[in-house]
């Protein structure tokens, strides 16, 4: 019966890991993100000159939202504003960038800072997600890691 | 005692994982070819495959497996196989297990993009899953019965370089493969090919579970090319299988594909399905466990 109850206490611990692990803070990632903000830079002219082709598409933030919410929000958080494995995305240096510079961090990745390749998407779902991204404006300091408006 | 507990606690463990920390998964449709995707790091999927497979002069067979694939880092995935197989009319037996390790060399995203694979396997002789195709392996290899195919120990050595394009919303990938048995055989050789694509390359801007982005669908080709020996064609099976994925929104992922037999030496028909969920957290989960941080 002991070992019944181990196997049950388990559980419950495995139960209450993983929310916890998307809820925790963790001050020594900011290095890590400032070096992953500095990717932004190193998008070539041509990439960063593209314009997004889904600017005039009225769909284009609510599709955008809900990739965000299926693919990034693991790592970047709900609001996009952080979470233990992906910096926030509503500072200045990803709002104010431009929107060719978000795309090709999305297809390209930072492998060796963790970002995966998003390339598996199509265009123009990587599209929906930039539009996504900008709309989001910058976070105040204040901001709660809650989940955007539907 | 010790075993009930241990699988009490493991079935506990997978109840948890089920239940708690599933992620939308975007998985491509192959079964047997790989493209340049890896796990996202931290994240463990779990995932079960089956190939049903018909035998000439023989007795049809089920073969099928078990996979933990974890992403170590952005650019390294490493995955664990539990394999066995039924044979009609035989028996059901264990056959073994496989460690395969994918690794990313370039950093950024390329027309062709490399990845690096290296696995090792500890079967036996009677494993029928048919992950790939290699050497000079052909339908009657399969005719041997279980109780005396499981006698022979394979230790094998298998080395791929995947070579993977993804080019308006298709993805065509190519797997280069050399095997070598550790007991003194030559280097047996092999690939695989694919091409698939999403069935809509937008998103839908409400969630759904039917909608045509949620599929992906393409078709692989796989088979052996013989031996250091004996390099080429002669004596050897090939494959055409059509694939399909259906990636539902909470998380899982289903795989169909029928293969078809392209000589006389291949089996004549393959179903292969699967069923996969990703979790995210895994690893930060177990450096908890030893009281590690990330």
């Amino acid at each position: 019966m002991t070992r019944y109850l181990g196997a049950f206490a388990l559980t419950v611990a495995l139960l209450r890991a993983c929310p916890a692990l998307a809820q925790n803070q963790d001050p020594r990632i900011a290095k890590k993100n400032a070096s992953v903000y500095a990717e932004l830079a190193n998008a070539p002219g041509k990439a960063r000159s593209k314009r997004n082709p889904l600017d005039n598409d009225s769909n284009a933030v609510a599709a955008g939202r809900n990739l965000f919410a299926q693919r990034c929000a693991e790592c970047h958080g709900y609001a996009a504003t952080g979470g233990k494995k992906g910096p926030s995305l509503r500072v200045e240096e990803v709002q104010n960038a431009e929107p060719g510079a978000i795309f090709w961090i999305l297809t390209n990745g930072v492998v060796r800072r963790g970002m995966p390749v998003w390339s598996k998407l199509p265009e123009p779902q990587r599209w929906q997600l930039v539009s996504f991204i900008k709309s989001l404006g910058v976070a105040p300091a204040s901001a709660e890691n809650t989940a955007p408006n539907p | 005692m010790f075993f009930r507990f241990a699988l009490a606690s493991l079935l506990c463990a997978f109840l948890a994982l089920f239940f708690s920390c599933p992620v939308r998964s975007q998985e491509s449709p192959y079964i047997v070819a790989y493209d340049h995707y890896l796990e996202e790091p931290g994240n463990l999927e779990v995932e079960y495959f089956s190939t049903f497979g018909t035998q000439r002069a023989g007795n049809d067979f089920h073969a099928y497996w078990l996979e933990f694939e974890y992403g170590v880092k952005a650019w390294w995935t490493t995955e664990f196989y539990l394999e066995g197989q039924t044979t009609f009319q035989d028996s059901t037996i264990f056959t073994g297990f496989r460690w395969e390790n994918r690794i990313r060399p370039l950093k950024r995203e390329h027309f062709i993009n490399p990845i690096l694979y290296f696995e090792y396997e500890n079967k036996n002789g009677a494993d029928k899953i048919l992950k790939e195709g290699e050497g000079h392996d052909v339908e009657a290899d399969f005719l041997t019965p279980n109780a005396e195919a499981r006698k022979e120990h394979i230790h094998e050595i298998e080395l791929k370089l995947i070579v993977s394009s993804t080019l308006k919303g298709w993805n065509f990938t190519e797997n280069t493969l050399a095997a070598k048995n550790l007991s003194n055989s030559p280097w047996e050789f092999g690939y695989a090919l694919g091409a698939s694509r999403p069935l809509a390359l937008k998103a839908s801007p409400q969630p759904c579970t039917l909608c045509r982005q949620n599929f992906a669908a393409g078709v692989e080709m796989y088979g052996g090319l013989g031996d250091r020996h004996h390099f080429g064609l002669h004596d050897t099976s090939h494959y055409a299988a059509p694939v399909l994925a259906w990636n539902l929104p909470s998380g899982w992922t289903l795989r169909l594909s029928p293969g078809f037999g392209l000589n006389d030496n291949s089996h004549r028909f393959l179903l292969r399905w699967g069923v996969s969920r990703e979790f995210s957290g895994f690893g930060e989960m177990v450096s908890r466990w030893f009281g590690g941080r990330r």
